[in-house]
């Protein structure tokens, strides 16, 4: 799979926030409210700051994804649009 | 000197923070009593609506008293932010109810009738046909048959207001005891005295029940009717979105921050416990309305508890058999708080420029 063009390797059964963590300590997303830079923490559905666009869906929780061959993974950058999800 | 007994007011929520702001604006030394986390607690589960649509249509008092509320919004929201630096994103430009069944919108017209002749001058409200609506709103959904729109209407973020109020207070010396659940409360010869869940006991010289459900069970104790129930409501809260809905309903708006809230259900039930059937509604009606909004994802839903009177008023009431006690309640503590905040505590001193509320007397259930 990939994100941001680049190339993200993940093992069998891991989830898209964990290989995205394997791979560096970048920003995954920005905050709606400030902008601030975020990469997943809680690995549990809580605390959203995993939220990235996989193949074209926005806002899509990363720990709660499986990583699967040929996702397409985006940085989400502060909230989605309307009537723009899929 | 000898200081001065405090004045107790059992109840940290919206209303009685506003009660208590307002006391210790006016020079009382003013103690908070706050319940559990784990308590039903309306400030925690409400909607932020500053509301006056269909407020009071059969009971001109409330509507003058609603009126006044919203009107004061503006100057409130300075002040709090003056006293605490909290901006409470007040956003008061106008609200919609919309309908899909055109007898329930005849209806509703037929109230703001009502209620606009309670009022006169200055509310002004309009009633707009599926034509009218889709020219002013171009995405409404088609089984929207007309709304009405009321200039006054807005709202507020509920949780920084709960914040600015408890800052405000405690700028003001109030003192505010948290996880303070009271289990009884009498009156002595001079005075009253709290007993604690925890076996402390609180000797004050004035008491105001502000405790919602609680004041069920309390206001007996005081020699109040206390007739309350719960009411329960149900919220769907979805995920932020970057667009700002071109709208606020009494049933969907969207925070300050980009999510949106929907809800409106009333039901009859005493547990905050949500159910599948409402939620589907929630979001059908959703959708109905804006049906750009069909993929935006829920991400939590809950139910929470209204605090009804008999008539859904508020009841101010002043205690017969134990002066110094009082009972105010109402489930729309958000749009009152501006008053709750100043003309109430002038009337809790019966200060002779204090507003006058026999019409919100717990008497008016006793004829019944």
């Amino acid at each position: 799979m990939s994100f941001e063009g680049a190339e993200v390797l993940a093992r069998p059964g891991e989830s898209v926030a964990a290989a995205l963590l394997g791979r560096d300590s970048a920003a995954t997303r920005t905050t709606p409210v400030s902008g601030a830079g975020r990469t997943p923490f809680c690995m549990m559905g809580v605390c959203f700051d995993c939220l990235v666009t996989i193949d074209g869906l926005p806002n899509v929780q990363a720990c709660m994804v499986e990583a699967r061959e040929g996702m397409v993974i985006r940085r989400q950058h502060g909230a989605r649009r309307i009537g723009k999800g899929s | 000197m000898v200081p001065q007994s405090p004045t107790a007011i059992i109840g940290g929520g919206i209303v009685g923070l506003a009660v208590a702001l307002g006391l210790a604006t006016r020079g009382h030394n003013v103690l908070v009593l706050d319940g559990s986390d784990q308590d039903m607690r309306a400030t925690q589960g409400n909607f932020g609506l500053v509301w006056l649509q269909g407020k009071g249509a059969g009971h001109a008092p409330y509507a003058r008293w609603s009126f006044q509320a919203a009107q004061a919004w503006a100057g409130f929201a300075d002040w709090l932010s003056s006293l605490t630096g909290i901006d409470v994103a007040l956003c008061q430009q106008g609200g919609y109810e919309f309908f899909t069944d055109a007898r329930e919108f005849e209806g509703f017209g037929q109230e703001l009738r009502q209620q606009a002749a309670a009022l006169g001058e200055g509310f002004s409200f309009e009633c707009l046909s599926q034509g009218d609506l889709s020219h002013r709103l171009p995405g409404i959904g088609r089984a929207v048959v007309g709304a009405t729109f009321c200039p006054l209407d807005g709202h507020v973020n509920p949780l920084r207001l709960h914040v600015a109020l408890r800052k405000a207070g405690q700028a003001e010396g109030v003192r505010f005891v948290g996880d303070a659940r009271v289990a009884s409360v009498r009156a002595k010869a001079e005075g009253f005295e709290i007993l604690r869940e925890n076996g402390e006991t609180i000797c004050v010289s004035r008491v105001v029940l502000c405790a919602g459900l609680g004041a069920a069970h309390l206001g007996p104790q005081l020699g109040f009717c206390a007739p309350i129930r719960a009411q329960q409501g149900e919220l769907l809260i979805t995920e932020r979105v970057a667009d700002r809905l071109p709208f606020l309903s009494s049933t969907i708006r969207q925070v300050d921050e980009g999510g949106l809230q929907i809800g409106g259900t009333k039901a009859e039930a005493e547990n905050d416990v949500e159910t599948t059937e409402h939620m589907v509604g929630l979001a059908q009606h959703a959708v109905q309305v804006w049906p750009r909004l069909a993929d935006i994802r829920v991400l939590r839903s809950w139910a929470a508890l209204r605090v009804m009177t008999p008539d859904g008023y508020p009841i101010y009431q002043r205690s017969t058999d134990y002066p110094g006690a009082f009972l105010v309640t109402c489930h729309s503590g958000v749009t009152l708080a501006p008053l709750h905040a100043t003309r109430l505590a002038e009337w809790i001193d019966e200060d002779p420029a204090a507003p006058k509320l026999e019409a919100f007397d717990e008497r008016r259930f006793a004829l019944s």
